[in-house]
């Protein structure tokens, strides 16, 4: 793959490594950008595009490999250094302070001053000059930023970009927040930058996207490049046949007889919606069974689970427990039902982290280590023993602080916190993110064990082979709806993975 | 928790790794590194003391003035502990403590005698702190915006309750109760040490007490672990509010009268005794204990003050010093911890 660098190139990357604690992020990536295209990204959640995008811009630095920049070998060693460069970086969530006007944000840290004054006018007219270029020039410079709509901050944000004189812009799935009609606007914008020789580095989960502006396309998987410059009208089953058939490290343990209780009926979600989140969403759940949920970030996954739980209250439809409704958008009523969360942010949604183990997995059945309101310590602390030891947490100390402990010791706390509640529905929100491998193969054994035990399992994860290999059905959500519900042995993960990512032709 | 256990462990073929040492450990009974050194603090304080009037600060009077002169500020830290933990801050205490002081004392309170006085001036402390905390948990106020309007509102109240004029106590039965003593000691030192005691006791033996833990250490925790986090948060500035009311009874007892300028600045004084006692201000720690020690010191540095006739200037510039030697000390001891 890594051929001698194309003397034409913009930016010519080759055998890029990036390591973190128990994760290869990037395992050689290569990357070659002529001057004035449209480069697409393309791969699954995990594959490496967050970390590439943050090598590019400065804010990581490989371990390993060769970067040229305008045939020169260059070093981007900060974020100031790859903008001196030339390389600027539209990221997701956009980077704008929204108390400053439009003008003070698209010169943050780049003030025309003279003598610590800065000059307001000749910034404000640069402003002015800078968005007429993209074709916007009615936004007022002098307007708050946070007054502005995404589109309108997107737009801001691409002029800081020009400002620092870019010669090649990333931008992180720029679309998402976008409308359709501010959609086609963003496409002009880059097709007019391109012309003026500027490269973009576009990611993207939506392939009419792609075959829309790219010019080619790039797909890692895996840490790795498995194809370089592939035409943008590559098909998309080839696409994305390149990203599946991900090396997954962890072998899932494959359960010789389902545990599935079809008699059981625990969970029944009818009609459930929530405006601007997800739409009619109905489902059913037994005891023993394990359904995964399939989907993009954004899809609207998080947010469903977080509604079953009465974390948020839903605009319409029905939450059903053992044949009870639930009372709608009360966390008590769910987890006195039976119901549990384990939330996608271990640490901001579900630890205490300066608090020990014991008052982590007591936290959601206080009463019942209690009496007349005195917590009684030393049952708390046998039961969070026990309860670390079955979900074999090494060490097993209920005393110790939340915080010191691993990611994946940290998630089965939080499963813990639920266990001693013999809760009979079990939501679980990306409970491997941030787990190393090891850990991760611990958790299934785990969630299999749990169902095995008659706890009705769901699972969101953003990792296709993990809802294949752990669940016994899968649900596939795409923008708030969802598409498609069959058996996991049915699917292979080209199909959920076509299904995930193809949506957005409906929109245009 | 017995029958559907899931997973009967499964044996696993890894060795037990053996704990590490040097885990650290959850507050309890230990000897505390912050607390031995906050308390080192205050016998270097009363050596100091001792040495500048050897005849005066140590006696049985000296004591017992500075205790009840204590005894209020440091039953309104209790309350200021609790919210603190929760997270919150309540800047409204002093004003409460006046608003409790003068409703008890005006003369149609007075007439129903010494219980309704009592009753009345927790009921009015409760009150106020309820709708502190019913603002910041249903109204969704920041609790410095909430408190703050209290802390004016409340005084103004006070000032138009009595008229801008000092209440005097004719109620006998009042004076010679708190005023009086049990076994020696003052009630009002009394009173003091079961407020401690019970705010102890409830702070860290009762599931009132871990919740407020859990919700100032992470409320969106607390809240997916199925806390009525709002009803909790509503409580606690309750619980801050009745706090001030006793300490009303106090103030009242020790002054015989009530007036609107009682509690002046007893929410500096309380939030810089709970800092210095250990307490996080960003919530989810903190100790009573610590607030104790801090209470103490001010006290003894006050007492200092004042026995070698030194003005009251210095007396303030020797606080502000306290306070950040205090939590900077602590601060470092902090960071040795954690690495």
């Amino acid at each position: 793959m890594s051929e001698s660098p194309n003397p034409e190139s913009l930016l010519t990357m080759t055998g890029i490594v990036k390591a973190f604690p128990g994760v290869r992020a990037l395992d050689g990536v290569d990357l070659d950008v002529l001057p004035g295209e449209v480069h697409c990204l393309l791969g699954q959640n995990g594959a490496g595009k967050s970390t590439l995008i943050k090598v590019l811009s400065g804010a990581h630095q490989p371990d390993d490999g060769v970067i040229t920049w305008r045939g020169e070998p260059a070093t981007l060693g900060s974020p100031v250094a790859a903008l001196r460069l030339g390389i600027a970086t539209m990221y997701q969530e956009l980077d704008l302070v929204p108390g400053l006007s439009v003008a003070e944000n698209i010169f943050l840290g780049n003030e025309p001053a003279s003598f610590g004054f800065t000059k307001r006018l000749a910034m404000r007219g640069a402003a002015r000059d800078l968005l007429r270029r993209l074709g916007h020039p009615e936004i007022p410079p002098g307007r708050e930023v946070g007054l502005l709509s995404s589109a309108g901050q997107q737009l801001v944000s691409m002029a800081r970009a020009l400002a620092h004189d870019a010669r090649l812009i990333v931008m992180d799935e720029p679309t998402a927040a976008l409308a359709a009609d501010e959609v086609d606007n963003l496409f002009r914008i880059v097709a007019e930058l391109t012309a003026e020789g500027v490269a973009v580095v576009y990611i993207s989960h939506r392939l009419d996207e792609i075959r829309r502006i790219g010019h080619r396309v790039t797909v890692l998987k895996d840490g790795r490049t498995v194809a370089a410059g592939l035409p943008a009208n590559t098909p998309t089953s080839e696409l994305v046949n390149l990203m599946s058939g991900r090396m997954v490290e962890t072998v899932f343990p494959r359960r010789d007889v389902s545990t599935v209780d079809e008699s059981r009926e625990v969970l029944r979600v009818e009609g459930l919606t929530r405006e601007g989140e997800f739409a009619d969403i109905g489902f059913t759940l037994h005891a023993g069974e394990i359904v995964g949920i399939a989907g993009l970030v954004g899809a609207g996954r998080s947010e469903l689970l977080e509604t079953v739980f009465g974390a948020r209250k839903a605009d319409a439809g029905t939450v059903m427990v053992n044949g009870k409704p639930l009372r709608p958008g009360s966390v008590p009523a769910a987890v006195a039902a039976g119901i549990g969360l384990a939330p996608e942010e271990r640490k901001s949604q579900g630890l205490l982290l300066d608090q020990s183990v014991a008052d982590n997995v007591t936290l959601a059945s206080l009463p019942a280590f209690s009496r007349a309101g005195f917590t009684e310590r030393g049952k708390e602390l046998r039961t969070a023993r026990a309860t670390l030891e079955r979900l074999d947490l090494r060490p097993a100390d209920p005393r110790r602080i939340a915080r010191t402990l691993s990611g994946g010791n940290q998630q089965k706390a939080v499963v813990a916190r639920w266990l001693v509640r013999d809760c009979s529905v079990l939501l679980l929100d990306e409970p491997t993110r941030g787990v190393d491998v090891g850990a991760r193969a611990e958790l299934y054994r785990l969630i299999h064990q749990l169902a095995a035990a008659g706890v009705a399992v769901l699972l969101v994860s953003s990792e296709v082979p993990e809802v294949l290999g752990l669940a016994d059905r899968v649900l596939v959500m795409r923008e708030g709806r969802l598409l498609t519900e069959a058996p996991a042995a049915e699917l292979t993960e080209a199909a959920v993975l076509d299904l995930v990512m193809e949506g957005s032709e409906v929109m245009t | 928790m017995t029958a559907s256990s899931p997973g009967t462990a499964e044996t696993v073929d890894q060795p037990v790794q053996p704990p590490p040492a040097n885990v650290p450990k959850v507050r309890g009974f230990r000897p505390d590194l912050r607390l031995s050194i906050l308390f080192g603090v205050l016998v270097v304080l009363c050596v100091i003391g001792y040495v500048t009037g050897p005849d005066t600060f140590l006696s049985e009077s000296n004591i017992s003035t500075m205790l009840r002169l204590a005894a209020a500020i440091g039953v309104v830290s209790v309350g200021m502990t609790f919210v603190i933990i929760s997270g919150g801050i309540d800047l409204s205490v002093g004003s409460m403590v006046a608003l409790a002081s003068v409703w008890m004392t005006t003369l149609a309170t007075q007439s129903y005698g010494p219980f309704v006085m009592v009753v009345c001036a927790l009921a009015v402390g409760l009150g106020a702190g309820l709708i502190n905390g019913l603002l910041i948990a249903y109204g969704k106020l920041v609790p410095f915006i909430a408190t703050l309007a209290m802390y004016a509102s409340a005084r103004g109240l006070a000032e138009r309750l009595s008229g801008r004029r000092t209440q005097v106590v004719n109620q006998q039965g009042y004076l010679d109760f708190f005023r009086g003593a049990f076994l020696g000691i003052p009630v009002l030192i009394w009173m003091l040490a079961v407020v401690y005691v019970v705010g102890w006791v409830v702070l860290n033996r009762t599931t009132f007490g871990r919740r407020t833990f859990a919700v100032g250490g992470n409320a969106e925790a607390a809240r997916l672990a199925g806390i009525n986090v709002k009803r909790h948060t509503a409580m606690v500035y309750a619980v801050a509010g009745l706090c001030c009311g006793i300490a009303a009874l106090m103030v009242v007892a020790r002054t015989t009268s009530g007036a609107s300028t009682n509690g002046l600045y007893y929410e500096l004084d309380a939030i810089a005794a709970v800092v210095i006692g250990g307490t996080l201000l960003t919530g989810g720690r903190g100790t009573l204990i610590g607030t104790l020690i801090g209470v103490l010191i001010f006290t003894v540095v006050n007492s200092i003050f004042t026995q070698n006739n030194l003005e009251t200037d210095v007396q303030n510039i020797a606080k502000g010093v306290i306070i950040v030697a205090a939590v900077l000390l602590q601060y470092g001891t902090n960071r040795t911890r954690k690495t």
